[in-house]
């Protein structure tokens, strides 16, 4: 074996073990390093955060849109479908969602800080104000909307509680379309190139997944009525088109995360089950099977797209490829 | 500047903080000697912790890459190219030439122009300086991650447990606390062959033009300045002179801040809003 051969062999053992053992190797001759950039270092950095992050954009979603659908069933006289409607939003949002993003932060102590500035043009800055805003919104929401449905109070006071359920559920609807949305910006707007390269994906991916989670979860807590069924089409028929999408738009090896690897798989079965798996379980009326589908696969491609970061951001060609 | 002695801005005193005048930080690896005192100098002033003692088989680079302990990284090429004007000749008996060269280049925070790091912290944390650098105050990050995932450089990271200070988002400071005093930066002031240079920003840029032609009228055909000012990242307060690709030496040859990216972004994000509440609105007007 020639030194050469010998030194990449241990350079292959110290980079898949991180230790060597066995003597070293006269370096004369030149060894020429094989990988690509610069010993196959990542160029930029890959996500540090863990699995409370995929998680609280499943749940954050889930929260949003239910404060969406709780409006539009407000405003059509479900009054019963908007109560749990804003109970899932208040609990995912105001309760789940908060914890979560606390939890993966480095320093949980200092979680107060994220509210020290408004800053437009950072997106994990307008999250932290989106979820703030829509968690302030959610809970006195639907505290009032079951003041008011259980008639607690007598005349003028229960048409304030009216009025004053009426306002907040609007704006927990408009703070929770962001919210279920802006997640696809944070993700979208970094150095990462699986990412960038389908920011304007992203969000759509997010926030119809959101939708379609939270008419699942809905549906689960027993409320079948067509309105939530034609919102489980549209989100399926939704994830379906970007499921072809993301099969037409690939970008080589910059955004090869998305099809390749453990990651590619993860995005893959996250989009079947929540795009055609959950139309035709929903064509055959299995709506509880539509929604289980939708929703496994909603929390599986959050995963996915996380990994997808982990492997993309790693990756020192894909950089390269994506900066042609 | 070299052969200035004291005089040198290297290591004189100054006043650049107080005077509000943008410094910068010009790397040659034509004169680097791959000493490390760099890293070592930041280490120590810094009271960065060790990160591990591992051994990469990289050349002489046991370092890895730039991170939350890692401020200064002197990175080790071995290339089949000749440097400058050099005689080639193989080393065996062999007739065929086998060009080989060693290149060191102590890598460090660029200190953007345009920073993502900064434009995404969501606490305020990372601040630009009066002498134009990009510094993290510890006592207010929050550990987010967000500008690991934002830096085009993959320079700035969260400290892992159990190190001390665990949690938050660490780069190079630029020795901002030197700097306040009127000291050169801990890695500068060490530099035992100038490769590492401290200064006025404009007087290191027309230095490392001067530099360039100097090298390529001595056969260095592939020295030029890494510091991308057309793109997006508007250039850099720490740049490079480079032998050969970019690549080569893990930095990107077009980086881009992703604040770029946030219109499109935001666009798409928007639509889906408006839209996922007309489909809400629809389904109930159609189905009630």
């Amino acid at each position: 074996m020639s030194n050469e051969e010998r030194l990449e062999q241990l350079r292959e053992e110290a980079w898949h073990k991180g230790i060597v053992a066995g003597s070293g190797v006269d370096v004369a001759g030149g060894p020429i390093p094989k990988k690509p950039g610069y010993y196959g270092e990542p160029v930029v950095r890959p996500p540090v955060w863990t699995w409370e992050i995929p998680l609280y954009f499943f749940f954050g979603s889930i929260a949003g849109m239910s404060a969406v659908i709780a409006f539009g069933s407000a405003i059509f006289h479900h009054t019963g479908l908007a109560q749990s409607a804003m109970w899932v939003a208040a609990i995912a949002g105001a309760v789940v969602s908060p914890l979560l993003l606390v939890m993966d932060l480095g320093r949980p102590h200092l979680f107060l800080n994220m509210l020290r500035v408004f800053k437009p043009r950072s997106p994990m800055s307008m999250g932290a104000w989106i979820l703030t805003a829509f968690g302030a919104c959610a809970v006195p929401g639907s505290v009032a909307l079951e003041l008011h449905a259980h008639q607690i109070f007598p005349g003028g006071l229960d048409q304030m509680l009216r009025i004053a359920a009426g306002f907040f559920i609007l704006a927990s609807a408009i703070f929770g379309t962001l919210l279920a949305t802006y997640t696809g910006v944070l993700i979208g707007a970094t150095a990462i190139p699986a990412w960038f390269l389908h920011r304007t994906l992203l969000p759509i991916h997010f926030g119809a997944a959101g939708l379609g989670s939270a008419a699942a979860v809905l549906e689960l807590f027993g409320q079948r009525i067509p309105p939530l069924n034609f919102l489980g089409f549209c989100a399926a028929g939704v994830e379906t088109a970007l499921l072809i999408w993301l099969s037409i738009d690939k970008h080589g090896v910059a955004d090869r995360a998305i099809h390749e690897h453990r990651s590619g798989w993860l995005i893959r079965i996250g989009e079947v089950l929540n795009g055609p798996l959950a139309i035709v379980l929903r064509l055959l009326g299995l709506i509880p099977f539509a929604a289980i589908s939708f929703l496994i696969g909603a929390l599986v491609s959050r995963f996915g797209w996380i990994a997808v970061g982990r492997v993309s951001g790693s990756d020192p060609e894909a950089v390269f490829a994506s900066q042609l | 500047m070299i052969g200035d002695g004291v005089q040198s801005t290297n290591q004189r005193r100054h006043n650049y903080v107080q005077e509000n005048i943008e410094v910068g930080f010009f790397t040659d690896p034509t004169v680097c000697i791959g000493c490390k005192a760099c890293e070592v100098a930041c280490k120590e002033w810094n009271q960065v912790p060790d990160d591990g003692y591992n051994w990469t088989g990289n050349s002489y680079d046991n370092t890895g890459h730039l991170g939350a302990s890692t401020w200064r990284h002197v990175m080790f090429l071995e290339q089949d190219r000749q440097k400058g004007s050099q005689i080639v000749g193989s080393l065996g008996d062999e007739e065929a030439d086998d060009p080989f060269r060693w290149v060191f280049l102590s890598d460090v925070c660029k200190h953007c122009e345009e920073a993502g790091c900064l434009e995404a912290c969501p606490t305020g944390s990372i601040v630009r300086t009066e002498v134009g650098s990009v510094l993290v105050q510890n006592d207010v990050c929050n550990g987010c991650g967000y500008c690991v995932v934002s830096c085009p450089f993959g320079v700035i990271d969260r400290r892992p447990k159990p190190l001390p200070d665990h949690g938050g988002a660490f780069k190079c400071t630029f020795c901002y606390d030197r700097q306040k005093s009127g000291l050169v930066p801990a890695c500068a002031k060490v530099c035992p062959t100038e490769s590492i240079v401290f200064g006025r920003l404009d007087d290191l840029r027309a230095r490392g033009k001067e530099r360039v032609q100097q090298l390529q009228e001595l056969g260095y055909n592939d020295a030029w300045l890494y510091d991308p000012q057309e793109t997006s990242v508007g250039g850099l307060h720490a740049f490079f002179l480079l032998l050969g690709e970019p690549e080569a030496y893990g930095l990107p040859p077009r980086p881009q801040i992703p604040t770029i990216y946030l219109k499109s972004a935001w666009t798409a994000a928007f639509a889906t809003a408006i839209l996922s509440i007309a489909a809400t609105l629809l389904g109930f007007a159609l189905f009630s």
